[in-house]
């Protein structure tokens, strides 16, 4: 909402500098967006009038303009076609400052010798002049511009742009802004005029209105002005209209509109004579009714739209916009005016169905009172009799079915000092509720019963009261205090903790955490194919995509993941390990989806940073087991690596986790052909995925401490050589589970020619250790011999020559 | 005799200034002052002196000897402190060359930034919830005092789970803020409630340098008994203090959120230039930074909480407008574009 100082000041007067009182209004709830001065670089220049125009000797396209400013005349060469003999102008002074129409920045207007001609100054373009981006002509101003003004007297405003929460419709207008501004500052309002001379024939038998479905239209008033003259507005109206960012169009409707800009209520006026049958009928409309609308639309509507009709049909959509076949025109004689309420909610259903918001109907949704609609009739009935020559039949058309009693709010002292943590005089309370045109009653010792003004329908609950006193007083002079009490029992959440810990243990790991978006598109996600993440498992989908692109919610984290890889293969070389700790949809019926926290991680490039002294070897399968193995190992789980299949890794080079015969993750070399989907630049790229709630149920809360022998250790080296396909772990579990062994660490795989085809020779690092006492050679030996025995007999081992 | 040590002297001394190593070194005590060295033997021939040239040449010799001594320790010396530099010379590093480098990772600057907002929250006593992304519209806009075809709803574009969308009986969407929360824990607790969550939340929005669809969202909320607006001042200044700096200031204004009464934003003064205005604040010396208010009585009747007896304060947050104002980050596109030339400088 735009609203002028100049306008505002007709209502109140503003006795603080334009800053702090857009400071003022900002803190109390209505924010002043920006603060916009037209004519503040305006010094030199003037209101002129246009006294001859001649051609320019040189040139076809330029004129020469003589211009009196009530103190001599001057001459400027003129390049803008819509200048006339007699047209208010604005003229600049050699020295002005104008904003230059090539670069958009101000300059200061040269003197300048154009074809031969001497300009002394130029006439403006509202571009010129800084007030809009129009530039084809000059700007003309109204007839009765005062001649030799300085322009910036005259059209200089300072404008407010606010931002008007959507429970304020009040503040849809400068009477209500007006309102506020008086309550802030302790100032009287100056209410307008709604008084007029009804000097027609009355109104009853000319027209009549019927509401038929009256709990969409609570109050239907008109009244009927009789030989109007259609012609411009005047100037000081368009001046308005255009700075609240209306195009001036005819008296009559800029009378409608300047009326709702005024007042907050919309209105509509209709050419009398096509309304047929000289009635007005207000229900929802039929199947497959239709209608073209002012804005030259075709529009079809349905049941639970309603209409404006006349005895033919459909002439407006109540409170939206209006047909163009009862529009105001040249023609017009006799104007019939408008000005109802509409349920808020129908409203914005229609808007919805529509898809058309107009400056009608945004202050309609927000629940306007039925006053607003008398009051509008009658401040635009004033001024339709005043500025457009007709006369008003007397009375109006009242059909009012939905009337309602204002309600009281009992406001008590107690509820305010909870509410506010303060207390409030008796005095202070009165007079700021009363300020903002409440009625207040009641005896304070045991509340007062307020009855909010009908412009203020959000006031309905003491709280509404608290928050008016609150923001009247100032939020910063109200008291602050910290929180007591007892704090409350707290449940731990260790699945949030752990999705922590991921993060700082993978980090720590040396991966780049990364957070991607959740929504992808059906194209993205079956990139996986044949992965049931699209196959089986049907991703949920929005109904009003943004873009195809964002459709779906993910059910695997996979491909933002690579997504993100492939995008920063192109950027960057070296180390890529990336992980995202985040949730995948996955739908159940009836019910909101299941959001599963997964971990999903990608290893790429070199395995490490290079380095000048070593080249960074490439990383693979084993550099990112080992990423895992070191955050397993510290959360306190034991994983078993198992071969396994999952389609989009490959064969071979793929293992499932398994921790305690659960299946937490999975981990492998992507397959070629996900890797192009992908577009991914280099290859090999290893991914692992973990359930992070299945992973939880296996981590150890509290860790058992286990004694540390005081006796020394024996190390001993044992090199078997097995089939080649046996897995190591199978060897080095059995080496673990021997008695005496407190250790086993594989310290080299071999296979070639020392060992026999087909067989791979394992060594590994024994430590033996026992808490009872030093062991001796002999106790070594022995475990070491059935050791053997058993691998032999279980995995047909031998021991390596 | 004395005549003899001062020569031997003499040529000790010439000779030890010739020596450039330790091993001649060593040769050259063990010759003039080695057991059966010349000087050694000089001093023992003393004794076979008649008694009253005894005196004057031991003293010459003492003499001698200490001479001696103190130039070997000083040549000790000197060829120590050469060894030393020469050692410099041959096997010194180049301390400038790079380290080898460690694998350390980065989080995610937002998950940077969340962990200090409920960390700072945490340590004031409430505790950290999580919550649906997608969720009903009753807990997102009807238990949130937001009915259908409220005015309001503008507030909140939202993405709605096909296939009825709005118009399903039970209208399931993308959660646009964190609040639903707020209905979520009050449900299943009984007062006071202290609480914070933090997550994802989505609107139906072009994304620019200062929208995206999709964002993260704080939220807190404090019910029991007798709190009030103060409190809510109290907390959030705390709160700002903890995060921004001790010496920062708030300011509250009223704001409209259908779910509060009073309703509040508040504002800190610019940390980047103390207030004075600057392009973080936009010239206006305040920076606004997280909305506000007391708890619609509404709310609390819908979770079954009353009114009269309860009271409480609520607040959200966007961590991504925290961020982006500390770093001087200009657009909002790069927290989710995930490029890593960006997310490396966190």
């Amino acid at each position: 909402m735009k609203v002028s100082i100049k306008w505002l000041r007709e209502y109140v007067d503003v006795t603080l500098p334009v800053e702090e009182l857009a400071a003022r209004l900002t803190a109390s709830g209505t924010e002043v967006g920006s603060i916009v001065r037209t004519g503040a670089g305006w010094e030199k220049v003037q209101v002129a009038s246009i006294t001859r125009i001649e051609r320019h000797p040189n040139a076809d396209r330029l004129q020469l303009a003589t211009i009196e400013l009530g103190n001599g005349e001057r001459t400027v060469v003129c390049g803008a076609p819509n200048i006339q003999v007699g047209q208010r102008v604005p003229y600049a002074h050699v020295g002005a400052m104008l904003i230059d129409g090539h670069t958009g920045q101000p300059a200061e207007l040269q003197a300048a010798r154009i074809r031969g001609v001497v300009s002394e100054g130029m006439l403006c373009s509202e571009k010129e002049l800084g007030i809009s981006e129009a530039h084809e002509g000059i700007l003309i101003l109204p007839e009765d511009a005062p001649v030799g003004a300085p322009l910036a007297d005259y059209l200089g405003d300072t404008i407010l742009d606010l931002d008007v929460t959507p429970n304020r419709p009040d503040c849809y207008s400068v009477l209500g802004v007006a309102r506020e501004v008086a309550a802030l500052t302790g100032q009287r309002l100056r209410e307008p005029d709604l008084s007029y001379g009804e000097e027609g024939p009355p109104i009853a038998g000319q027209v009549s209105v019927e509401i038929l479905d009256p709990d969409l239209c609570p109050r239907y008033t008109a009244s009927l002005v009789l030989g109007v003259k259609i012609g411009p507005s005047p100037g000081w109206m368009q001046e308005r209209l255009v700075a609240a960012g209306m195009r001036p169009i005819n008296n009559v409707v800029d009378i409608t509109n300047y009326v709702m800009l005024e007042l907050g209520q919309p209105l509509h006026a209709f050419d009398f004579a096509q309304v047929r049958e000289r009635k007005i009928v207000v229900r929802r409309a039929r199947p497959a009714e239709a209608m073209v609308t002012l804005d030259g639309a075709d529009r079809s509507f349905t049941s639970s739209m309603l209409l404006i009709c006349d005895g033919g049909g459909p002439v407006a959509v109540g409170g939206v916009i209006g047909g163009s076949e009862s529009e105001v025109t040249e023609h017009t004689t006799d104007v019939l005016l408008e000005a109802a309420n509409f349920h808020p909610i129908n409203i914005r259903q229609t808007e919805a169905a529509l898809r058309l918001r107009t400056e009608a109907s945004l202050r309609f949704d927000k629940g306007l009172h039925p006053t607003s609609a008398e009051e509008g009739l009658r401040r635009a009935t004033k001024l339709l009799v005043e500025l457009c020559g007709g006369v008003a039949a007397r009375g109006m058309v009242d059909v009012y079915p939905g009337q309602e009693e204002p309600i009281a709010i009992h406001l008590t002292q107690d509820r305010l000092r909870t509410l506010l943590g303060t207390e409030l005089s008796m005095g202070q309370v009165f007079d700021i509720l009363t300020a903002l045109g409440c009625h207040v009653a009641g005896e304070w010792e045991v509340g007062f019963l307020v009855t909010p003004p009908w412009w203020r329908p959000d006031l309905r609950i003491p709280e509404d009261l608290a928050e008016e006193l609150a923001r009247i007083i100032g939020y910063d002079n109200l008291p602050t205090t910290m929180l007591g009490g007892a704090v409350p029992h707290h449940e731990p959440d260790p699945l949030r903790e752990l999705k922590e810990r991921l993060r700082d243990l993978f980090a720590a790991a040396g991966m780049q955490e990364v957070i991607t978006y959740s929504l992808t598109s059906v194209a993205t996600l079956q990139k996986l194919q044949p992965h049931p993440s699209v196959a089986s498992l049907q991703p949920i989908k929005l109904a009003n995509p943004m873009s195809a692109e964002q459709e779906y919610l993910r059910t695997s984290l996979r491909p933002s993941l690579l997504g993100t890889l492939a995008a920063n293969q192109r950027q960057a070389e070296g180390n890529l390990q990336l992980f995202e700790v985040g949730r995948v949809y996955l739908p159940r019926r009836g019910d909101l989806p299941e959001e599963r926290d997964m971990v999903v991680g990608l290893v790429a490039g070199a395995a490490r940073d290079g380095h000048w002294s070593q080249p960074a070897p490439a990383a693979d399968f084993y550099d990112t087991k080992g990423v895992l193995e070191a955050v397993f190992d510290r959360l306190g789980v034991v994983v078993e690596f198992r071969p396994a299949a999952d389609a989009n890794l490959a064969p071979g080079r793929t293992a499932a986790m398994v921790t305690e015969g659960d299946v937490i993750g999975v981990l492998g070399e992507l397959v070629q052909p996900v890797a192009e989907a992908f577009d991914l630049l280099r290859h090999p790229v290893y991914l692992f995925e973990l359930d992070v709630a299945r992973l939880l149920s296996h981590v150890a809360h509290r860790r058992q401490y286990q004694a540390i022998s005081r006796f020394p250790a024996v190390t001993e080296d044992l090199a078997v050589v097995v089939d080649a396909q046996l897995p190591a772990a199978l060897i080095e579990a059995a080496i673990r589970q021997s008695p005496l062994v407190t250790s086993a660490r594989l310290f080299d795989v071999y296979s070639g020619q020392q060992v026999p085809a087909g067989m791979k020779s394992l060594a590994f690092s024994v430590i033996f250790q026992s808490a009872e006492g030093t062991l001796t050679g002999e106790q070594v030996a022995a475990v070491r011999r059935s050791l053997l025995e058993r691998l032999a007999a279980q995995y047909g081992v031998r021991l390596r020559e | 005799m004395a005549e003899d040590i001062a020569a031997l002297t003499a040529q000790a001394q010439q000779e030890l200034d010739n020596i450039a190593d330790e091993r001649a070194l060593e040769a050259w005590r063990v010759a003039y002052l080695g057991r059966s060295g010349r000087l050694t033997q000089v001093l023992r021939s003393i004794g076979t002196l008649p008694a009253e040239e005894r005196r004057t040449a031991g003293a010459a010799a003492n003499q001698a000897k200490g001479a001696l001594e103190a130039a070997l320790a000083g040549k000790e010396e000197a060829l120590r402190a050469r060894a030393l530099a020469r050692e410099a010379a041959g096997g010194a590093l180049d301390v400038t060359l790079p380290g080898r480098p460690v694998a350390l990772g980065r989080l995610h600057p937002i998950s940077q930034v969340l962990r200090e907002i409920l960390g700072a929250f945490a340590s004031m006593g409430f505790a950290v919830v999580e919550g649906p992304e997608v969720e009903w519209d009753y807990y997102n806009f009807e238990a949130l005092n937001i009915p259908r075809d409220h005015p309001a709803r503008d507030m909140w574009d939202t993405l709605w789970i096909s296939p009825e969308g709005p118009r399903a009986e039970r209208p399931m969407l993308l959660r646009t803020l964190t609040s639903p929360m707020q209905v979520r824990v009050m449900e299943k607790t009984r007062p006071p409630v202290r609480i914070v969550t933090a997550g994802k939340c989505y609107r139906y929005e072009a994304t620019d340098a200062t929208h995206e669809s999709m964002f993260y969202q704080v939220e807190g909320l404090a019910v029991d008994r007798g709190i009030s607006m103060a409190d809510l001042k109290g907390t959030l200044y705390e709160f700002a203090r903890r995060l921004f700096g001790e010496e920062r200031r708030v300011r509250f204004r009223c704001d409209y959120f259908p779910f509060v009464e009073p309703g509040a934003e508040m504002a800190i003064d610019c940390f980047n230039c103390a207030g004075a205005g600057c392009r973080t604040c936009g010239n206006s010396g305040w920076i606004e930074i997280l909305g506000a208010g007391m708890v619609h009585p509404n709310v609390l009747r819908g979770v079954g909480y009353d009114p009269e007896v309860y009271t409480g304060f609520a607040f959200g947050m966007g961590p991504e407008r925290v961020a982006m104002l500390r770093h001087g980050i200009d657009d909002i596109r790069l927290f989710y574009g995930n490029d890593l030339r960006f997310l490396r400088q966190f």
